[in-house]
């Protein structure tokens, strides 16, 4: 069996998990990361995608979250997410909401700068979409 | 001297003030526990926001530079006042607590010849700054129609902040908020939002971290997140004070009518049997006279 690690998933209303875990998938602003227990000290921003958490308890959860940052050391990784549910509670209308919203920011965007930031963003709201939808 | 069918009426309407002071004592009980909860919900992001952000402020204070959301743009000339307080009145001094010591601040600023902003939330605050300040105060948010406060509502407030900071609009912003310290005490608050105070990094944090993408970029994107979540949580205590304020008003307000009650009673029946007396000497008078 793998080491664990103490991981935590708080968004601004809730703590959502708390717990040891065995390996995290976060998705980082600059790819995507596997975290286990003894990682080196990292801080990292990440984009809007699908965290998974396998916990020392078995099986294996998903969440939705958008945007944040996480921080990770040897003996815990904490992820501060702007935003987060369970994968599987995820309201699409909700998500829907959000795609329009960054499509909305992208067409009408005043410099180059902030467009490409509203397309990458957007980008990565459909990425996630389409991660979620079919499963 | 009131007669006993007005007093009969008075003892009717401060009975119904007093089954309505009681219904509103008992809902603000209900929500005073969905608010602490959702305030207790929100304490671990917070506390770790501070953390990471001392942390992190630290590793970039040796080099490079801080954003000037965080360290402030070098003037102290025009202060902007975010004065949070609560929708809706009977909640005892609660609102005129945060809105005396915004008062306070205010006189003291503009003494030493500064320029003073304010933006409110909530519509109290609004009211009664407007009577003194209304030149001063440039917009105002209105929570009146969120049940449950979410971090959407802080963040856009947290924006309208931060685009005002960038326009060069003012150089200090204070928020003022009341902490919820118990369900009796709340302690108005003033806290200073930017530039901001970092607080003391925890001994042994000081990892070497690597950033991803780089230490500057992460603070860009920490610093407006902190924001947002300090006036979150202000919102978040602004709830249950606001609670635990109307609570304890209206508890007061109950005992109050009841002594009301029971004094108009003792009146009532003393001037019932006053009546009853003087009808009854007038009855034997007249038959001792035959």
């Amino acid at each position: 069996m793998a080491e664990s690690f103490k991981f935590e998933l708080v968004s601004p209303e809730r703590l959502l998990i708390s717990e040891e875990v065995e390996q995290v998938i976060i998705p980082g602003t600059d790819g995507e990361m596997t975290v286990m227990a003894s990682h080196a000290p990292i801080m990292t921003t990440i984009k809007p995608g699908v965290v998974t958490v396998k916990p020392v308890s078995g099986g294996e959860q998903r969440y939705a979250v958008f945007g944040g940052f996480a921080d990770i050391l040897p003996q815990g990784c904490t992820l501060l997410a702007e935003s987060a549910v369970p994968a599987d509670r995820l309201d699409r209308a909700e998500l829907q909401k959000r795609i329009d919203d960054a499509r909305h920011k992208a067409e009408h965007a005043e410099d180059l700068d902030e467009r490409s930031r509203a397309e990458l963003y957007l980008h990565q709201l459909t990425t996630l979409e389409g991660a979620l939808i079919p499963a | 001297m009131a007669s006993l069918k007005d007093l009969r009426n008075r003892i009717a309407s401060v009975k119904a003030t007093q089954k309505i002071t009681k219904a509103m004592q008992m809902v603000a009980a209900a929500k005073l526990r969905r608010a602490q909860e959702a305030a207790e919900a929100a304490r671990p992001y917070s506390e770790r926001m501070d953390a990471v952000l001392a942390n992190i402020a630290q590793a970039v204070a040796g080099g490079g530079e801080a954003p000037a959301l965080m360290t402030g743009n070098g003037k102290d000339d025009v202060h902007l006042l975010v004065v949070a307080t609560a929708d809706r009145g009977l909640c005892g001094g609660f609102n005129s607590q945060i809105a005396r010591l915004a008062r306070d601040h205010i006189r003291k600023l503009t003494a030493e010849g500064k320029k003073v902003k304010i933006l409110t939330v909530g519509r109290k605050g609004y009211d009664m700054l407007r009577r003194d300040y209304a030149q001063l105060i440039i917009d105002r948010v209105e929570l009146k129609e969120v049940k449950q406060i979410g971090f959407a509502n802080a963040d856009e407030i947290a924006k309208k902040v931060i685009a005002r900071f960038d326009a060069g609009e003012f150089d200090v912003c204070t928020l003022f908020y009341s902490r919820f310290k118990s369900v009796i005490s709340q302690i108005p608050t003033a806290q200073p939002l930017i530039p901001a105070a970092t607080g003391e990094t925890e001994e042994g944090s000081n990892a070497v971290y690597e950033y991803e993408p780089s230490a500057e970029e992460i603070l860009g994107d920490l610093v407006p997140r902190n924001i947002a979540v300090q006036i979150f949580r202000a919102l978040l205590e602004n709830a249950a004070g606001e609670m635990g304020a109307k609570m304890t008003a209206m508890d007061n307000a109950t005992r109050n009518a009841g002594e009301m009650i029971d004094k108009l009673t003792i009146t009532y029946n003393r001037q019932r049997q006053a009546q009853i007396t003087k009808e009854l000497i007038e009855i034997i008078s007249g038959a001792e006279a035959l």
